[in-house]
Formats: C-alpha cells, sequence, structure tokens
C-alpha cells in the first residue's frame, strides 16, 4: 500500500513543483528524492512496516509483487540518475514529466499486487494514459505526435478488447465474480464454457499487446522511434517488465489450473514473438529501432515464463526484469547522447569514448545473453522453467536459436565500436558523472551474472505477512 | 586449492594488465603470469592424486544447485599441462611481434587462459558452461581487432558457430540437470544418470550436447569456419585457437558427453566416426591443395582431431589414453608448425608455399627445428605422436562397440600417408630447392625463437622416447571412464 500511496501523492507533488521552482536542477533532485522515498517505502513494506488499508481483498502483497515494485522503482531511480538530464533536453514541462512518471509508477504498483480484474484494468490505465502523453512529449516532432497518436488509438482499442475479456470471465465466473483466485470455483465446469476461453483469450491478447508480443507487437517499432529516447527507455523497461509481472500474476492465480488448456496458445505467441523480433532486428539499420525489435525477441523469451507458470519461472522473471532494465536502461542512455543513431554512427566510438563503448559492451553481452552477465542467467532461469515443466522442448530449442540470432545484431553494435574505423561520436563530451553512472550499471550487471543469489536470496528472505 | 589458483591467476593478471599503459611491460607481465601459472600447474601435478589441493568445492548458486566445484584427474592434469606450458611459449615466441595497443591484446590473451583453464578443471556442469563461453568473448575480441584483412565476418562467423553450439549444450545440460534425482549439476549426478535415462532419450540429448563439442573440435561438416579463422588471427591467437582450444571439444565429449549419455553415444557412434572418417580425408586432401601456410595447417589440424573423436568412440582403453596423450602431443606439435610460420610470415611478409623456397640454405637453425616438428606431425617412431597416435589406431582397431573397426583403421591410416604428403611437400617446398630474390635476404631465427622451439623440440622427443610418466597419469583416469562408458545397461 506504501508504493501506491506514495507515487500518486509525489505525483501530484511533482505536478506543482513547477509552480514553485523555474529551476531545472531542483525539480529533478526532487524527484530523485521522491523515487529514493518511494524505494524506501517499498522495502519497509516488504519488512512489515506498511500503512493499513482495508482494500476488501482487491490488492494482494506478496513478495512476487513488492520485489516487481522494487525492481521497477529502482530501475525508474537509476534512470532518472543516468538520463534525467536529457530529459530536460525533450521540453519545457520538465515537472510535468516527472509527474506522469510517478503516476506510471502508481499503476505499476497497483498491476503487481492486483488481485481482481477491475484493479487489473485500472493498473493499467493508470500505466497508459501518462505513456500516451509522455510519448507525444516532443510537441514540435512529428514522428513524437504521430507515435503518440498511433500508441493511443491502438492502446485503448486494446483497452476495449480487454474489458470485453473482464467481462465475458464475469460471466462464465460461478457466483459472478471479479476475483481472480475465485474465477476457478466450481472447477473444470467452469473453464470448458466457451465464455470462459473467450475470455481468457482476449485477456490473452490484450496484455500481449501491452507487453508487445507478437502479432499484436505492430506498435511498438513506430512509438518506440518516435516517442522521446528518454521515455522510449521508459516504457522498453519499468512498464513493460512490470506488465509482465502482472501477467504472470494474472494467469499463474487466475488461470493456472486451467494451465493446459491455454498453454498451446501462449507457447505459439512466444515462438512468433521470439521470431518476428529476432529476424526484424536483423535488418534494422537504426540502433533505436533495433532495440525496439530487440525489446520484442526480449519480450519472447519472458513470455517463456508465463509458459512454464512455476517457481523457477517466477523466480527467472524478476531477475530477467532487473537484469533486462539494467541494461537496457544503459543502452538507451549511451544512445541519447549519439550524434547519429544508425550502427554507422558507433563506428570507432571505442578510441574516442572508451568508457562508453566498455560500458556498452556489457549491457549487449547481457542482453545478448552470455555468461558473467546477469542476462545469461535471466536467460537460463527462463530456460530452466520451460524445461523444468516437461513440455515444449521444441520451444526450447528454437529459443536458443533465436537467442543464436540476436547475438548478431547487438555484435554488430560492438564490431562498430571497437573494430571499424569512423567519426563515431558523442554530441557532447559526457561529464564523469554520467560516465560513473555508467560504470554502476554496468557493474550491477556483472554482479547480477557472477552471484545472481543478491537477487534471489531476497525472495526467500522477506516473508511478507498479509 | 590449485585449481583455483590455476584460473584467479591469470585472471586477475589479465584484469590489471589492461591497465598497464606500456608494450614492453605489458608483455613481460603476461609472460611473467604464465610461467607462475606453469609452476603452479607443475606443482599440481607433482601432488599425489588424493591431496586434498587439487580440488575445491564451495557454494555458489545454492537456489540452482551448482557450486564452484573444481578438480584435477588424470585427463585435467593433462590439459592443464598443456595450457601452462602453450601460454609462455607462445608469449617468448611472439615476442617481437607488433600490436597496436598491446595491453589489451595480452590482458586477453591472459584472460582467455583464465576460461581455457576453467574449462579444464570444472568438475560442476554449469560452471563449465560458464567457462566454456568465457574463454570465446577474449578470443573474439583478440581476432576482431588484431587479425588479418577479413577478420570481422571470419570471426563472426567463427562465434555465431561455437554460440549457437553452446546454446544447445547449455539445453541439454539444463534438461540433465532437472533428470538428476538431487538436482545438481555436479559431476557424480550427472555420470549417475546413465542407467536413469531411457534409450531414446539419450539419443537426442546426445545431439545437443554433441553439436557444441564438434563444432569445436570442428567434425566435418561443421568446419567451415576453422580454416578462416586460423588465416585471419594474429598468429598469438591462431596458436591458442589450434593448441588449446579445440582440445576444449575433444576434452567436452570424453569428460561431460560419453560417459554421462553412453547409450546415446554408443547408438550415434557409428554416424559420429563416420563424420570423423570422411572429414579427416577430406581435410588431408584439402591440404595438400593449399598454398597458404595457415590454411595448410589449419586443414591438418581437422584431420588429426578427427582420429581423436574417433578413438573416443572406439571405447577401448588404449583408444581413450591415446586420446587424452594425443591432446597434448597435437597442442605441441601445431604450436611449434605455428611458430614456424609466425617466423616465416613476420620475415618475408608472405605465407604462400609458392612465393617460398630454399629458406634452410639461409636459417639452417630454424630448418633443423622444423623438420624435427613436421616428422612429429606425420607421427614417426620416437615422436611423441607416434605414442599417441599409434595407441589410437590400436584403440579403434580392437574396438567391440563398432562392427566397422577395420574399415575405420584402414580409411583413417590413410591419412598418415596424406599427412606425409602435405608435410613433407611443403617442407621441401618452403625450405630447400633454390631461393628466390625473396628469401635470399633470410636470416636465421633469433634467440628466443630457437629457445622455445627447442623446448619444443625436447618436448617432442622426450615424450616420443619415455612416454610413461604421461600414460601414467592417464590410465587410472581411461579406466574410470571407460567403466563409465559401458554402453551395456
Amino acid at each position: 500500500m506504501n508504493a501506491i500511496l506514495l507515487s500518486a501523492i509525489w505525483g501530484i507533488v511533482m505536478m506543482f513543483s513547477g509552480i514553485f521552482t523555474k529551476s531545472k536542477k531542483a525539480v529533478r533532485y526532487t524527484a530523485i528524492v521522491g523515487l529514493v522515498a518511494l524505494l524506501v517505502a517499498n522495502c519497509a513494506d516488504m519488512i512489515g512496516y506498511h500503512v493499513e488499508i482495508d482494500v476488501h481483498k482487491m490488492l494482494n502483497y506478496d513478495e512476487f509483487g513488492m520485489l516487481g515494485n522494487a525492481i521497477a522503482f529502482a530501475s525508474t531511480l537509476l534512470l532518472v540518475l543516468v538520463s534525467g538530464k536529457d530529459m530536460e533536453r525533450v521540453g519545457h514541462n520538465l515537472a510535468e514529466y516527472f509527474a506522469l512518471i510517478f503516476f506510471v509508477l502508481c499503476g505499476v504498483a497497483i498491476v503487481t499486487s492486483f488481485n481482481t480484474l477491475l484493479m487489473l484494468f485500472l493498473g493499467i490505465e493508470i500505466i497508459s494514459i501518462p505513456l500516451y502523453i509522455l510519448t507525444g512529449a516532443d510537441k514540435r516532432n512529428l514522428k513524437s505526435n504521430e507515435a503518440a497518436l498511433k500508441y493511443f488509438l491502438m492502446g485503448s482499442f486494446s483497452t476495449g478488447v480487454m474489458l470485453l475479456g473482464i467481462a465475458l470471465l464475469y460471466g462464465a465466473s460461478q457466483n459472478g465474480t471479479f476475483f481472480i483466485d475465485d474465477l476457478w470455483t466450481g472447477g473444470p465446469a467452469v473453464a470448458t464454457r466457451p465464455m470462459f476461453m473467450a475470455g481468457l483469450l482476449l485477456l490473452l491478447v490484450s496484455m500481449g499487446f501491452k507487453v508487445s508480443a507478437a502479432p499484436f507487437h505492430f506498435w511498438t517499432p513506430d512509438v518506440y522511434d518516435g516517442a522521446p529516447t528518454v521515455f522510449t527507455s521508459f516504457m522498453a523497461t519499468i512498464v513493460k517488465v512490470s506488465i509482465f509481472i502482472g501477467f504472470v500474476r494474472l494467469f499463474e492465480d487466475g488461470f493456472g489450473e486451467s494451465q493446459d488448456r491455454w498453454q498451446i496458445f501462449v507457447a505459439i505467441i512466444t515462438a512468433a514473438t521470439l521470431f518476428i523480433g529476432n529476424i526484424t532486428a536483423v535488418f534494422q539499420q537504426s540502433v533505436k529501432r533495433m532495440l525496439a525489435y530487440s525489446s520484442i525477441a526480449q519480450a519472447g523469451f519472458m513470455l517463456l515464463a508465463l509458459l512454464a507458470l512455476n517457481t523457477v519461472s517466477r523466480q527467472g522473471m524478476l531477475l530477467y526484469a532487473a537484469v533486462y532494465g539494467v541494461a537496457t536502461i544503459g543502452i538507451f542512455a549511451v544512445l541519447i547522447r549519439m550524434k547519429d543513431y544508425t550502427f554507422e554512427g558507433f563506428n570507432g566510438l571505442a578510441r574516442k569514448q572508451p568508457v562508453l563503448a566498455a560500458t556498452l559492451t556489457i549491457f549487449l553481452l547481457s542482453l545478448a545473453g552470455i555468461p558473467l552477465t546477469g542476462g545469461f542467467f535471466a536467460k537460463y532461469y527462463m530456460l530452466a522453467a520451460v524445461v523444468e515443466s516437461g513440455h515444449f522442448m521444441w520451444l526450447v530449442i528454437f529459443a536458443v536459436l533465436c537467442a543464436a540470432v540476436s547475438v548478431y545484431y547487438y555484435f554488430r553494435v560492438i564490431q562498430a565500436m571497437y573494430f571499424k574505423d569512423g567519426e563515431g561520436t558523442t554530441e557532447t563530451e559526457p561529464g564523469a558523472g554520467f560516465k560513473g553512472m555508467l560504470v554502476v550499471l554496468a557493474a550491477l550487471v556483472v554482479v547480477l551474472g557472477v552471484w545472481p543469489q543478491v537477487l534471489l536470496g531476497l525472495l526467500a528472505k522477506f516473508p511478507y505477512t498479509w | 586449492m590449485i585449481p583455483v589458483l590455476l584460473i584467479l591467476i591469470p585472471l586477475v593478471t589479465g584484469l590489471v594488465g589492461f591497465l598497464i599503459k606500456s608494450e614492453g611491460n605489458a608483455r613481460g607481465w603476461s609472460l611473467l603470469s604464465s610461467i607462475v601459472t606453469l609452476i603452479v600447474a607443475l606443482w599440481g601435478l607433482s601432488l599425489a592424486p588424493t591431496s586434498p589441493m587439487l580440488a575445491a568445492n564451495v557454494e555458489w548458486l545454492p537456489d540452482l544447485g551448482s557450486r564452484f566445484a573444481v578438480g584435477l584427474d588424470g585427463l585435467s592434469k593433462i590439459l592443464v599441462l598443456l595450457t601452462a606450458v602453450c601460454f609462455p611459449l607462445i608469449f617468448v615466441a611472439t615476442w617481437r611481434d607488433q600490436y597496436k595497443k598491446a595491453w589489451n591484446f595480452y590482458a586477453l590473451m591472459l584472460l582467455s587462459q583464465a576460461g581455457l583453464i576453467g574449462v579444464f578443471v570444472a568438475t560442476d556442469a554449469l560452471l563449465f558452461y560458464f567457462f566454456w563461453e568465457l574463454a570465446l568473448i577474449p578470443v573474439y575480441f583478440l581476432c576482431s581487432q588484431w587479425g588479418g584483412e577479413r577478420r570481422i565476418q571470419a570471426t563472426f562467423k567463427f562465434f555465431i558457430y561455437t554460440f549457437v553450439g553452446s546454446l544447445l549444450m547449455l539445453v541439454g545440460i539444463i534438461w540433465l540437470y532437472w533428470q538428476t534425482p538431487n538436482h545438481s549439476f555436479s559431476m557424480e549426478s550427472f555420470y549417475a544418470l546413465r542407467s536413469k535415462l531411457s534409450g531414446a532419450d539419450q539419443t537426442w540429448v546426445f545431439w545437443l550436447l554433441f553439436l557444441a563439442f564438434a563444432i569445436k573440435m570442428p567434425i566435418w561438416p561443421l568446419h567451415t569456419w576453422q580454416p578462416e579463422t586460423y588465416e585471419q588471427s594474429p598468429t598469438a591467437t591462431t596458436m591458442v585457437l589450434s593448441a588449446i582450444m579445440v582440445k576444449m571439444g575433444v576434452f567436452g565429449v570424453i569428460r561431460w558427453l560419453v560417459p554421462v549419455v553412453p547409450v546415446g553415444s554408443w547408438a550415434w557412434g557409428d554416424t559420429v566416426s563416420g563424420a570423423c572418417i570422411i572429414g579427416m580425408v577430406y581435410a588431408s586432401l584439402v591440404a595438400i591443395k593449399q598454398d597458404d601456410l595457415k590454411r595448410l595447417i589449419a586443414y591438418s589440424s581437422i584431420a588429426h582431431v578427427g582420429l581423436m573423436c574417433l578413438a573416443i568412440f572406439a571405447t577401448t582403453e588404449s583408444g581413450l589414453q591415446g586420446v587424452m596423450i594425443q591432446m597434448f602431443n597435437h597442442g605441441i606439435n601445431i604450436l611449434g608448425m605455428w611458430i614456424v610460420v609466425d617466423l616465416i610470415e613476420r620475415q618475408f611478409g608472405t605465407r604462400k608455399i609458392s612465393e617460398l623456397g630454399g629458406l634452410a640454405q639461409k636459417a639452417p637453425a630454424l630448418a633443423i627445428l622444423l623438420v624435427v616438428v613436421a616428422l612429429a606431425n606425420v607421427a614417426l617412431p620416437l615422436t611423441n605422436a607416434f605414442v599417441g597416435e599409434f595407441l589410437l589406431f590400436s584403440g579403434v582397431f580392437t574396438s567391440t562397440a563398432t562392427q566397422y573397426s577395420v574399415v575405420f583403421t584402414v580409411v583413417a591410416g590413410l591419412t598418415i600417408i596424406l599427412g606425409a604428403v602435405y608435410t613433407l611437400n611443403m617442407i621441401q617446398r618452403v625450405f630447400y630447392g633454390n631461393t628466390n630474390s625473396l628469401t635470399e635476404k633470410g636470416v636465421d631465427i633469433k634467440m628466443n625463437e630457437k629457445v622455445v622451439l627447442a623446448a619444443i623440440v625436447v618436448l617432442i622427443i622426450v615424450v616420443g622416447v619415455y612416454p610413461k610418466p604421461v600414460l601414467a597419469m592417464t590410465k587410472e583416469t581411461a579406466e574410470f571412464l571407460l567403466g563409465k562408458m559401458n554402453y551395456k545397461l
């Protein structure tokens, strides 16, 4: 509860901070303080210090959601620390951007701990609407406007689909309920109703849209490309993985018992996402678009957790969220500073900016899943989860082949930076603070790669009592 | 303790090496580090096999059932020794090679050494996989940064090839892990699986793992990355690749494949052996036609490694022992060949056989040393390779695991003759005959190169004349593995 309250309140604080001060620095520091407070409040919640509000069981705080929150907040904090200054360059309304980000985080906190379909819907909407605005934040840029409109139209359509799904599930359930753990009451008799299955699939489609799973991914490249890069980074990491955590929660608590009925659909979506994401990324000329497709490909890997739904997959989901988030934030942070977003723009960067190139290499290796980086264990967990479930070995093998394809486009950047000659450079000389933050991010990736226990151990350490 | 040291020394010195911003110091630093590693390795070899110093086992990822478990048995000892011997020799032999930003080059070399030793000493499957990949990354950067004209494409092909293989291996390892009753990656639990897995399961898991090893060795038809990569890499890296890295594949088969899924290995043994045979003959024939020295040696390496793989699947004691010894011998011999190629290329700026000739008149010391190495390459008696190949062939010939043992022996025997053809032909055309305008100005080799080549020649002859210590080192392991490889359930 702490996180939901604090993020909503701080969102309003941020909104008004724009009135009281014109100093961008002050606004940024207010946001950082807010994020730290949010993180602390969430951690306090994990060890039992929380505001008691009776929510009539509409929200369910467990470690999974809490850790998901913690990862989302920590990633946002890192994003603001490393790219906060670049946010100032998007437009004049810095305070409003931060306010919107805090509202998104409020939605995140709801999505990670919902217990009824209504709360899920509310959470998803609270996330989506600020994002439509953030996408169009670069007001004078046509591409940004186009992206925002596109995102809004497609997003509202998927919201409609989601509502229809929720309504069908409500009708199909025995006593008419929105509570996800009651949906199953009545046993297989309920699950065999066509209405139940239809509702489930509609929810799968709309959630798939939000995490940009194929074939509902078509908005992703345009929106990610058009949105100001700082906010693309925010969308591709924090928002995406939090929705994934909600996705897993929905299917585990709500539809866990009917797993064998829907598993094949998830498997097909996963295979399609992996295939389309990876293959299309190969043909991109712009690193930013490549990252958009790579985020689709990574979503394909995260979908494996949804397919397996066991302890391993839940732990893996959290690890994946953290690792993927940190690495992607790092890559985007460097990308924002680049003069030229194409692959050629990175030619010879290692000579001019050795620190940037070295850290970027670590982030890319992590996304490719090379050992010694966190990405390896993230991928490992996803694969292990499906192998443990015992089915869909073909999908596991397909997934690793796709991961091998991903090496192609991630390494293209490394090749450009180190092995090709060119004038690739940043727009302005990056400061020591920026470089320091990148090194911190890279160190985080490596620590998670050598000893992921630091994060996973937390799962066992913080028992949360309802 | 010793295996940990063997990993840590090159790892730490390698990381420090990035900070030494002077070419001379970096070179000395890496040589020093590799010599210390060699001393530690020799110390480890001198200990009794039961000594607790030879193993370490600490908690790493308790949630995953993986431990940081390393140990030295006969098989790993011989490969660790090979790694530890090769690196100082490589550093001394390429002492005069010039590199841009040499400190990065040497640091990456040391990191690759850490990865290689890790592969050979790991007794935990996940740890093994970890090091397997780690050895690859520095090599990728070494080849792409300091290689020849077409280095980026060649290295990339190499990287993608091996990465696909290792990912499939990862799936296989994960699958095996879930089959172990106590959910553990340890070697013991993997070896205990052999009686638990059904024949059908073993056959498909076999391919998941074998592909990774076959790519690394490489076995025909997965060898296409190799000649190009060897040709385009800087010679010091080519030495690491061919002397040590291909042994990772052979090692993987012996340690992590055949004892774990013996039925699967037996079922596909003839298929694999067939591929080995085809590859050996094919590579030997191609080698005869090569004009580029590096490519010639690359193809000859494919032929030699094919023979080792053939002997593993013969499942006989002499075959297995032969493989272990031959891994060491082949590493030493091919290192000698590369050093000669490097010397020639540095002096004359070409590797084309057709452009060279009469070198023996100008560089007699080099010629003598090369001839010994070359004779070892064709496995003449009194050289180390004779011991190895004799064991290999007798292992294949007496094999009861296959009904085609005679055919295999005969066709594989053919490659000895072919090997003599291309090796002797190369010596003749490069070292004898008349000098031409290019080789006219040739001078003999310098002191450091003499020392390295002499050391290699000494190793060749000592192991060739008195192989007993090496045989003793591998005997117990061979028997142990053979017990695990028994395909009768």
